[in-house]
């Protein structure tokens, strides 16, 4: 049998031959893909397919599975540099079909390029894809790449839902820049009516072999065929749980602790006077934004607890929303950490998002434990979510679509709450500081990230502490 | 539990279809998985009540829609079995029942139905939840009806074919009556999720909340092909020889054999494709290096978080933290180790793999004591009391088939001596207990909700959170 030898920075076990790592070994992450996967949204404009498609890329950014969307719409604006009318959209526009044909095969283009020479592991292409052929077309373009293709096709009649799409996304699109809203308006209805003739809705009969869902009503109910491998099905819980009534997020973290206020992470501290007085600051900034129906979620952590029993209202514990667990170095300050296990402390540096502590965890491990608390907050309304600086940073990743490289130097800073507020394709983020003084917990990544830098060149970034 | 259900409001689910599509099997499966992941669920089965209604089976007669007498039985049956729901519901704080509804329906006789039984229940319609089994496939159903219904009590003394006849024309006697669920016209305000082909194909209705979505999601991953789960604990390790929990030391020169063993065993058994799983620590991963074949490494089937009690022995644990050693003993289960995790924790920690381990096929899972108890109550249907004494020792494979409506297990010793490492539930009375803590405070199920001022009853979206349980502890 092969050696083991412990990775560093992740304290993850590999095997190695001749001091090189081997093969027959593979991490789990939250999801493993075999081969690339071709998303392939369907629908008439102003479906959400954009919506969809841009949502569910930052999902699976977020947990993990590299993931690109590819808006045909977007090369077709790139091409024709200024768009006209909806007459570009006839059916019988020659000119326009060769533009739209081309745009899509560049598209195509580009996902090949990523799927196949980038690492990357799901493409969404986000089209209308409404003909049978068209469909036809991509999917032996996955199959000769050899990807695996799965359809999303949103379906909607209900004219107040489409109305309510165009004012929010295709007023202010490029394409209408000039226009007033009726005018784009009138626009939009002609340009969807071009596609109507030709849509071919995905059948039950002669799509059968084709692994697809089908949203009706924005999610009043769904059609699921052929659910191949645990990426789709993953997908496909996800896309049931999402839905598009208006609410808002509520961030925060636990009133300042005593821990907080020596400079030590971590552990399982009560809150400080500031800690309190910012707990009671919380519940009257709560009965003034009157939120209907509200429910707030703490971890299970004292400090948590201690900041929404001030508020006064029921609240649920979740254990998965407890501070990064810090190993061996929990309840130490920063500076005990750079005399005590300098080299780990470097190690967390340079490369904060995988790092792990010995015994503990690292960012990317809290993401995965995460993963069910944003699936119960994207099917939840308003939501007050009382929890910890790093458990923040991941929360925040996934609602800004933040980047693994960011995600830990996000700003959440103590007494501060951010309201998120889903709007058009992204959301809206307003950061309220509640006027009690806190200590700053935030350190940032230092210049000089090599093992053998010295300690004041470690600690630099070291925030004040008592 | 992890789901906050003290002031949610329970749920019905009710099966739908034609015989031989797979109620049963979806009701004692689905009702499983809810009671291993804390959700306490019964199944009520018409078939039962009816059985013990009309002692003796005599043939698919009974079954014709034409058969007046039968049919008054078959109603009472029903009105019987609907009492036992609400009592169930209400009075013994179950959370879901699971009803195996007979098919045979017209949409006023159900809806009134319905209606009579949410008057009784005061369970919104919204509760209730449908799930539909539709087949078309004659080879499926053919195989349902040998695989369950020949050995079914109705049929004892029958030879196949007669019981196969029989049970077809049974299935004939519901068709001329049976109705679909239609999400376009008549149930379209239902919450249902209609399966087609035993999973090929499904369609979800006006999914309501957090435990409906989690049955959906549940019945997308599951399938019916034969296929075979092994699981076992890594090879024997240092700290298994002096006695330590936790921890993560390499093997010892038997669990080295036992690896070798198991790769031989592994090789002979011929299983095709195999997938194999280990935990992120060291122990499971060089057993699973001796197999010579690509392996899957997840941080989630690492053992049970000892916290403080990391790395000490049993006797380290009762002189430093008496205390805690005899809260453990009383109650294993939800017992969490100061700064570590209990079974409890386990269970929602494991639930990925178990999702994950029923899409798959042939899965060979190399993990730990703990966390191997908490699937093999999965897969056996083991409560939460059994659950931390389920015996697990090391160097012995469980090989875990399923069959009907459970699973077969067979365990093989691969003839490598080892430590033994389980510890049963000592005879202890409570007054080892200090006496500020009371047995009463550690619940079954879910945690209670702190006493707040006042709990509207919402209309409810089930989430994954728990109340807190009572004053904040010691």
């Amino acid at each position: 049998a092969r050696e083991l030898t412990q990775n560093p920075l992740q304290k993850t076990w590999e095997p190695y031959d001749n001091g090189l790592p081997a093969g027959h070994s593979a991490q789990r992450g939250v999801c493993m893909t075999n081969c690339p996967t071709l998303i392939v949204m369907v629908g008439l404009p102003a479906r959400g397919k954009t919506y969809i498609s841009k949502k569910l890329t930052r999902y699976l950014n977020w947990i993990g599975v590299p993931t690109k969307e590819f808006n045909v719409g977007q090369y077709r604006r790139d091409l024709v540099k200024k768009y006209k009318s909806f007459e570009f959209f006839l059916p019988d526009n020659e000119e326009g079909l060769k533009i739209r044909k081309q745009c899509a095969l560049a598209a195509l283009n580009d996902v090949r390029q990523y799927l196949s020479d980038e690492n990357g592991h799901v493409a969404v292409f986000d089209a209308t894809n409404t003909t049978r052929e068209r469909r036809e077309t991509i999917y032996k373009f996955g199959e000769e790449n050899g990807y695996k293709t799965f359809f999303v096709e949103s379906v909607c009649v209900d004219p107040e839902v489409i109305a309510a799409n165009i004012v929010q996304v295709k007023l202010g699109s490029p394409d209408y820049v000039d226009c007033s809203n009726d005018e784009a308006t009138e626009d939009f209805m002609k340009r969807i009516e071009c596609y109507k003739n030709s849509y071919e809705t995905l059948d039950e009969t002669l799509d059968k072999d084709l692994s697809y869902i089908k949203i009706m009503d924005v999610g009043r109910s769904y059609l699921v065929n052929r659910v191949m491998d645990h990426i789709q099905s993953r997908i496909v819980y996800y896309l049931m749980n999402i839905h598009v009534t208006p609410r808002s997020i509520y961030l925060c973290r636990h009133g300042e602790s005593e821990l907080n206020l020596k400079g030590r992470i971590g552990g399982d501290p009560g809150l400080s006077v500031r800690g309190k007085e910012f707990a009671k600051s919380l519940a009257q900034f709560i009965n003034e934004q009157n939120i209907k129906d509200l429910k707030v979620w703490t971890s299970q952590m004292k400090r948590t607890i201690q900041t929404a029993e001030a508020l006064g209202v029921p609240y649920e514990q979740w254990k998965v929303l407890n501070e990064i667990d810090a190993g061996v170095c929990e309840e130490m300050t920063y500076e005990e950490i750079q005399e005590n296990y300098p080299l780990e402390f470097a190690l967390r540096d340079q490369d904060k998002y995988r790092y792990r502590y010995p015994k503990g965890e690292s960012y990317e491990d809290l993401v995965q434990r995460l993963e069910p608390v944003i699936m119960e907050l994207e099917r939840q309304e308003n939501v007050l979510v009382i929890c910890h600086q790093a458990v923040m940073r991941c929360l925040l990743a996934y609602f800004l679509d933040k980047p693994a490289e960011q995600l830990p130097y996000l700003k959440c800073p103590l007494h501060t709450v951010l309201k998120l507020t889903p709007v058009a394709y992204g959301c809206k983020v307003e950061s309220i500081f509640l006027n009690v003084e806190a200590v700053n917990t935030h350190r940032d990544k230092p210049e000089n990230v090599d093992i053998s830098r010295p300690p004041e060149e470690a600690l630099v970034t070291v925030p004040a502490h008592q | 539990a992890w789901a906050s259900y003290m002031t949610n409001s329970p749920t019905l689910i009710v099966m739908v279809g034609l015989p031989a599509r797979g109620k049963t099997y979806v009701s004692k499966k689905l009702t499983r998985y809810l009671n291993w992941i804390g959700v306490p669920t019964r199944v009520f089965n018409l078939g039962v009540y009816r059985r013990e209604a009309v002692k003796s089976y005599k043939s698919y007669d009974f079954f014709r829609h034409d058969n007046k007498e039968a049919m008054e039985i078959r109603k009472q049956c029903a009105l019987v079995a609907l009492e036992d729901v609400k009592a169930y519901l209400l009075e013994e704080c179950g959370q879901i029942a699971v009803r195996l509804f007979s098919t045979k329906r017209t949409c006023g006789g159900f809806v009134s139905g319905l209606s009579w039984f949410s008057k009784h229940v005061s369970l919104p319609s919204s509760q209730v939840f449908f799930v539909e089994s539709v087949c078309d496939d004659p080879e499926v159903i053919a195989a349902n009806i040998l695989e369950v219904k020949v050995s079914s009590p109705d049929y004892p003394e029958r030879n196949r074919e007669n019981v196969m006849d029989d049970f077809l024309k049974r299935i004939e006697c519901y068709k001329v009556t049976y109705q679909p669920l239609d999400p376009d016209q008549y149930d379209k305000d239902l919450s249902f999720i209609k399966v087609i082909n035993v999973g090929q194909r499904f369609l979800v209705n006006r999914v309501q909340d957090y435990i409906q979505s989690k049955i959906v999601y549940y019945l997308m991953n599951i399938h019916v092909q034969p296929r075979t789960i092994y699981l076992c604990r890594h090879g024997e390790s240092e700290y298994n020889l002096v006695g330590k929990i936790g921890g993560d030391s390499g093997l010892s020169p038997r669990g080295k054999q036992f690896a070798q063993a198991l790769k031989k065993f592994i090789e002979e058994q011929e299983i095709v494709e195999l997938k194999v799983w280990t935990s992120q620590l060291k122990r499971t991963i060089q057993t699973a290096e001796s197999l010579g074949v690509t392996y899957e490494q997840w941080k989630i089937l690492n053992e049970i978080d000892a916290g403080v009690c990391e790395e000490m022995t049993y006797a380290e644990i009762e002189a430093k933290y008496p205390d805690e050693f005899a809260l453990r003993d009383q109650e294993k289960y939800l017992y969490r180790y100061p700064g570590g995790e209990s079974y409890q924790d386990l269970v929602q920690r494991l639930e990925p793999v178990i999702m994950e381990l029923e899409r798959q096929g042939n899965v060979l899972v190399i993990s730990h004591q703990a966390v191997m108890r908490c699937l093999l109550a999965y897969f056996l249907d083991k409560s939460a009391d059994e659950l931390p004494y389920l015996r697990c020792p090391l160097h012995t494979i469980l090989k875990l088939t399923p069959v009907a409506y459970g699973c077969k297990v067979e365990t093989i010793t691969l003839n490598v001596e080892a430590v033994n490492t389980h510890r049963d539930k000592p005879t202890l009375n409570s007054s080892h207990l200090p006496t500020s803590q009371s047995p009463g405070r550690m619940r079954r199920s879910s945690l209670t909700p702190r006493a707040s001022a006042a709990v509207e009853k919402r209309p409810r979206h089930h989430s994954v959170g728990s109340s807190p349980p009572g004053p904040p502890g010691p």
